[in-house]
């Protein structure tokens, strides 16, 4: 009973802010709603029984990529009135395409629920084990099985890293103040930074 | 009791609202990815409930994967759109034709 209820309210949430973020006329308004969508995603997904994924969707979705979002909606100067110009102009055929692929999909969980689809049966290799938590399971086969796929996450993340720096990172003008000149720097010597002078009392030092 | 069903039409709706952020905000390119995101997201929830009902982890496994890619996507994603607006003051898609491809 509790779970239904669960349910219920984790699935009508998301759906509401799926809805929301498309149609709030505010962008950082649609990133909230995505943060709340996001959140009722993880709860659905704890009441299934993926806590793991629950948690990643928490930690790398609302606490990363979401606020990143947020960064750059706030960065950017953006006139967002114009950008809802072509909002009543496009709705009939997004409405159009969304009701075709709603039909779509349901005629395949229609198909689905006659018995007309066979789903794969598990081998067992992976199979979840009641023996130990939902996370030590997914990290023996993280680091077991699939350790290919996790190193080549890995490198995507790093090249995306680095992909982001080099295009936003900007060179400072030549002859811009507080410029770095690392070479400059690295040849500098102390012997011709530094002077020694031996004031007498009551006069300053002329360099 | 809740069966995969219920999972899989939640799954499709998210799906399809996703579509359609994408059509009815073809200006706001914030708002495309964060459509993306949704689509991302409706494809987690359908891989961890078939992963659940299933008995089997390889689809959460997946999960994780699809998740990684959607972070990747998202940095390299607002890194465009971060210098896009440095060159043009603004980030309307429709007259994006720089590269006349």
């Amino acid at each position: 009973m509790i779970e239904t209820l669960a349910f219920y309210l984790f699935a009508g949430l998301v759906i509401a802010g799926g809805v929301m973020v498309i149609m709030s006329r505010n962008p950082v308004h649609s990133v909230l709603w995505l943060i709340l969508a996001f959140f009722n995603a993880a709860g659905l997904m704890v009441l299934v029984g993926a806590e793991f994924i629950a948690m990643l969707l928490v930690i790398v979705y609302v606490g990363a990529v979401a606020v990143l979002f947020l960064f750059v909606v706030m960065m950017l100067d953006i006139d967002f009135a114009a950008m809802r110009a072509g909002f009543i102009k496009n709705f009939p055929l997004g409405i159009a395409i969304a009701v075709i692929l709603l039909a779509e999909l349901g005629l395949g969980l229609g198909a689905y629920g006659a018995g007309g689809i066979e789903l794969g049966t598990a081998d067992g290799t992976a199979a979840v084990r009641s023996d130990v938590s939902n996370i030590e399971a997914i990290g023996a086969l993280l680091y077991g099985r699939y350790i290919i796929l996790f190193e080549i996450a890995g490198i995507i993340l790093l090249v995306a890293m680095i992909g982001a720096i080099v295009l936003t990172h900007r060179e400072p003008k030549p002859g811009a103040r507080g410029r770095q000149d690392i070479g400059k720097q690295i040849s500098r010597r102390p012997e011709e930074a530094t002077v020694m002078k031996n004031p007498e009392y009551g006069k300053g030092v002329e360099l | 009791m809740i069966g995969i069903e219920h999972y899989l039409v939640v799954g499709a709706i998210l799906f399809v609202l996703g579509v359609l952020g994408i059509f009815i905000n073809r200006k706001n390119v914030i708002v495309i990815l964060m459509s993306v995101e949704l689509i991302l997201l409706a494809v987690n929830i359908n891989l961890v409930a078939f992963s659940a009902f299933i008995g089997d982890l390889t689809g959460q496994i997946f999960a994780m994967f699809v998740l990684t890619v959607a972070a990747a996507e998202a940095a390299i994603g607002l890194a465009i759109l971060v210098i896009y607006y440095r060159g043009r003051g603004t980030i309307a898609v429709d007259d994006v034709n720089r590269m006349k491809g």
